[in-house]
């Protein structure tokens, strides 16, 4: 019996949701009393995991899994699951997790639950909440099955260090053929995505045209943020349809996300609902964003973003 | 080339959610039911496979009695016949297993379904599917290609997009870009009535039981009202967002 928790990586280096995750199998192992056991593939220093409460971390090395493959992926975190005996299985909101999730719960007869916010209100049954209605509600869920997947919305647990130390050990699982072949991939690197985002400024049609958008990415560059966009911006083309956000768009779970120029549509703020501070900048004080947000400044955009660069420069070279 | 389109029955994305019994049931009071928007655009590219390709479309939703003018919708919109599996929807995994029922009985080669549903938004359906029937799975899916029995799929990923190479028999998790939002389709009057004509099948459930239950619901907690800070005092909304919010 333990808690199996898969850390994804990147280049060998782990992300962050993969600190939160084992972070969060920690608490769900210490409430059933058992330990929590990591999966890592083709990271370096697996040991830094115990610091997030793993005791163990199953190590794969395998240039068969050099890039993301959902079935692959799927059965290696499977056999490592079967190897340790794991009845709770814990993967982040990534989009190659929730890809290769439900394969995994075919894989383990195991019930899955996707976009869970908390750590379960109990474990017999095993119950979890999670939310429902694209983030316009919750739902209470219990698992039957023996095995559980549970998939934690990025950013509702947090990252916590325990400070203990956890023993690596190479695991090498068989892997199977898959029928999707990658043949090319396009990303940009060198910007940080709304998934792994801790802070994300969105822009709305009140910027008026794509060539207003400089002042937007220079705002996320001071706070380190991903960009993001309403729907009728992605819709006219002014910016790209990945960064679309909302309830029909990418999920937003940031610490921080400020809309700018942003009405704020019901089928908008279901998508971005779960970002813990919301601040809007919106000429219209009867702009229905005001309502969701925490914070507001009833002003012009190419007078107050300006504005906002030129302090946030300031507070950062003071706290430098 | 028979191409079989998953349609969940959901809220419009406009609804205000509610729920009644003590907070245990979806409140479908007033609330209109919508194809989901990510099987529309699913829909509108089998449309385009129907069209340009000769292949064969059918509709399917596991759901009750209620969902079956969502079905007729879709075969207004141009699908040659309609399913409905006629038990209620209770999870993600009772809905796969009946639906890997269909492919099963039916034969299809491609199955599109969209990457979630709007409404219990489980993305779980499609990959459980395809890992019950071991088909190959491609989800975020904003392009598809077929040619005879080969595929090649863009998929969304966090930061970009990846092009991936795979065959027929495929299940795909669909999304907006799979066809653009200008070409989806509105049922016309042509449609509307030639819908009537075409088969909507019903077929009994086979017995498998949920592995979950959503047992309550509760809504979010109420905002509290919105901290206005004035536009020529921007250092007080970074003063904010460091020192109470603790975000920078
Ligand atoms: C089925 C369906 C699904 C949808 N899904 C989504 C979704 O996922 N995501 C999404 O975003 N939308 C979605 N929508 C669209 C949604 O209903 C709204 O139309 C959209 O969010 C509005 O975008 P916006 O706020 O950028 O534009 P607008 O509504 O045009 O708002 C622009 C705002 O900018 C303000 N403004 C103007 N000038 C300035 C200035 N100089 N400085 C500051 N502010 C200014 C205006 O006061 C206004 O509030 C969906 C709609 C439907 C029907
Ligand atoms: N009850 C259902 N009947 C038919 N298809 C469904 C049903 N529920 C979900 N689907 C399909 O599975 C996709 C993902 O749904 P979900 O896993 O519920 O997020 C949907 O976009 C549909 O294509």
């Amino acid at each position: 019996m333990s808690v199996l928790v898969y850390t994804e990586s990147e280049n060998g280096k782990f992300k962050k949701a993969a600190h939160e995750v084992v972070s969060y199998a920690k608490a769900v192992a210490d409430q059933m009393g058992t330990s929590v056991t990591a999966v890592a593939i083709n990271a370096d220093n697996s040991e830094s995991l115990g610091n997030y409460g793993a005791s163990k971390v199953l190590s794969i090395s395998d240039d068969a899994l050099g890039t993301f493959n959902a079935k692959k992926y799927a059965a290696a975190i499977e056999q490592a699951a079967k190897n340790e005996g794991a009845n709770v299985v814990v993967l982040s909101s990534s989009a190659d997790s929730r890809y290769l999730a439900p394969l995994l719960a075919v894989n383990l007869e195991a019930g899955y639950l996707s976009n869970v916010v908390e750590v379960p209100s109990n474990t017999a049954p095993f119950t979890v909440k999670r939310t429902a209605f694209t983030n316009k509600a919750f739902a209470n869920s219990e698992i039957h099955t023996d095995v559980k997947i549970v998939g934690l919305s990025n950013n509702s647990f947090g990252v916590v260090e325990a400070g203990g130390s956890a023993n690596v050990e190479a695991f090498s699982p068989s892997i199977p053929d898959s029928g999707v072949q990658v043949e090319s991939v396009d990303k940009a690197t060198d910007k940080v995505s709304i998934a792994d985002a801790e802070i994300v400024v969105s822009g709305g049609r009140g910027l008026k045209g794509p060539e207003n958008w400089g002042m937007i990415e220079e705002l996320a560059e001071v706070l380190g943020a991903a960009t993001a966009c309403s729907k009728p911006v992605s819709d006219l083309g002014w910016r790209s349809h990945s960064e679309h956000v909302g309830q029909t768009g990418k999920p937003v779970a940031s610490n921080l996300y400020i809309a700018i120029g942003i009405s704020g549509a019901i089928q908008h703020l279901a998508g971005i609902n779960s970002s813990k501070v919301k601040v809007v900048v919106n000429t219209d004080p009867e702009a229905p964003f005001f309502k969701a947000a925490d914070y507001g400044v009833v002003g012009d955009a190419f007078e107050v973003v300006p504005a906002l660069i030129e302090k946030l420069k300031a507070f950062k070279a003071q706290n430098a | 080339m028979k191409i079989l389109v998953c349609i969940s029955h959901v809220p419009d994305t406009t609804s205000k959610i509610n729920f009644t019994d003590g907070d245990t049931k979806f409140d479908t009071n007033g609330v209109q039911f919508v194809i989901n928007p990510n099987d529309e655009f699913g829909l509108t590219r089998a449309m385009w496979f129907k069209e340009k390709q000769g292949a064969a479309v059918t509709v399917v939703n596991v759901g009750g009695p209620e969902t079956e003018p969502t079905l007729r919708k879709a075969l207004a919109i141009g699908a040659d016949a309609a399913i409905r599996v006629n038990t209620e929807a209770t999870d993600g995994f009772a809905v796969a297993k009946q639906l890997a029922q269909v492919v099963n009985d039916g034969g299809y080669d491609l199955i599109i379904a969209g990457r979630e549903s709007i409404d219990y938004n489980g993305g779980m359906v499609p990959g459980m599917l395809a890992g019950m029937i071991d088909a190959n799975f491609v989800t975020n899916c904003i392009g598809l290609e077929i040619d005879g029995t080969s595929a090649k799929a863009v998929r969304e990923i966090d930061g970009g997009k990846e092009t991936v190479n795979t065959s027929l028999p495929l299940v795909i998790g669909g999304q907006k870009g799979l066809v653009e939002e200008s070409d989806l389709r509105i049922p016309n009057m042509r449609g509307i009535m030639m819908a009537r004509k075409k088969p909507l099948t019903v077929v009994e459930p086979t017995g498998v039981s949920a592995e979950t239950k959503a047992v309550s619901f509760e809504k979010p907690a109420p905002k509290g009202a919105v901290k206005l800070v004035d536009a020529d005092n921007i250092d007080e909304l970074v003063n904010l967002l460091h020192n109470e919010a603790k975000v920078i």
